[in-house]
């Protein structure tokens, strides 16, 4: 059966690091319509913010561009997709590696795939050097059940 | 962040109040390091008890202050991390480099 969106919405901003919080905050508010827990809400947000931060310090890195994000809610379940047209990722497989960093100098510790893939249900990663980046990311939205 | 010396001990207590993401953990390095090469304490705290948000960039933020306060033989130790905290910074191991203590127990130290 083909899943039904229930709603979407996008955002697009210049890759400046005060927008980290404006966007995990956007994409939290929006996803507030699955009805998700403090600890769901939580985790996409930390999930987003990794997305985001790499599109600025390794997608733009010294250069200014556009971050994409966009949401899409489904029954039970929200899907995120974060873009950029930068740099790209030579080697995907080994960007996934906990711990593996290309900015070990700037104080990156090489967690952000590793918590991207542990705090949501799925991700997938798609890149072309010197085009860009595209992540997607799945999280699944319990349904509370509450007994009156 | 609210920076507080303990002359006396050489302690230097970092009480952090923003979110710790990538931009937050800039400007809070910064200042950071200013305090620590100033005071070259002896012993250095994080206090997360007022943090709501952290992302891996808190990892590099502890890490790298980590690195710097041995460099010159201190100790550095992070009190109140809470649940969500925990989490984020159970998966980087640093747990087990570095101290998690529940207060400041001034006068167990000097
Ligand atoms: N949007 C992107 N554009 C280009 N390269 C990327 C992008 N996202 C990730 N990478 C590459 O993948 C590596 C691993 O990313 P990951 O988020 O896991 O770690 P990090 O960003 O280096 O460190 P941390 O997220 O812990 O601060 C990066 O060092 C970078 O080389
Ligand atoms: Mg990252």
């Amino acid at each position: 059966m083909e899943k039904q969106v229930k709603n979407e919405m996008k955002i697009e901003f210049l890759s400046k690091s005060a927008n980290e919080a404006f966007a995990r905050i956007s994409v939290a508010a929006f996803a507030s319509q699955l009805d998700p827990t403090i600890e769901e809400i939580a985790d996409i947000k930390t999930a987003v913010s990794e997305a985001v931060t790499n599109s600025i310090i390794h997608g733009y890195a010294s250069t200014e561009g556009i971050v994409k994000v966009k949401a899409r809610l489904y029954e039970g379940e929200i899907e995120i997709e974060v873009s950029d047209n930068g740099a790209g990722i030579e080697n995907i497989e080994e960007a996934r590696e906990p711990l593996y960093t290309t900015k070990g100098n700037l104080e990156r510790s090489g967690m952000g795939f590793t918590i991207m893939e542990n705090f949501m249900d799925d991700l997938s990663v798609e890149s072309i050097v010197g085009l860009g980046t595209k992540i997607v990311m799945t999280k699944k939205i319990k349904k509370e059940t509450t007994t009156y | 962040m609210n920076v507080k010396h303990f002359m006396e001990d050489r302690l230097l207590v970092f009480e952090i109040t923003e979110e710790l993401d990538h931009h937050a953990c800039e400007i809070i390095r910064r200042r950071a390091d200013y305090e620590i090469q100033r005071f070259m304490p002896k012993r250095v705290v994080f206090d997360f008890n007022r943090v709501v948000f952290m992302d891996s960039a808190g990892i590099g933020l502890v890490i790298g202050r980590y690195k710097t306060v041995n460099g010159f033989g201190g100790k550095l130790e992070m009190m109140n991390v809470k649940d969500n905290l925990r989490r984020v910074f159970e998966m980087s191991g640093i747990l087990k480099m570095i101290p998690v203590i529940d207060s400041l127990e001034k006068e167990k130290i000097s």
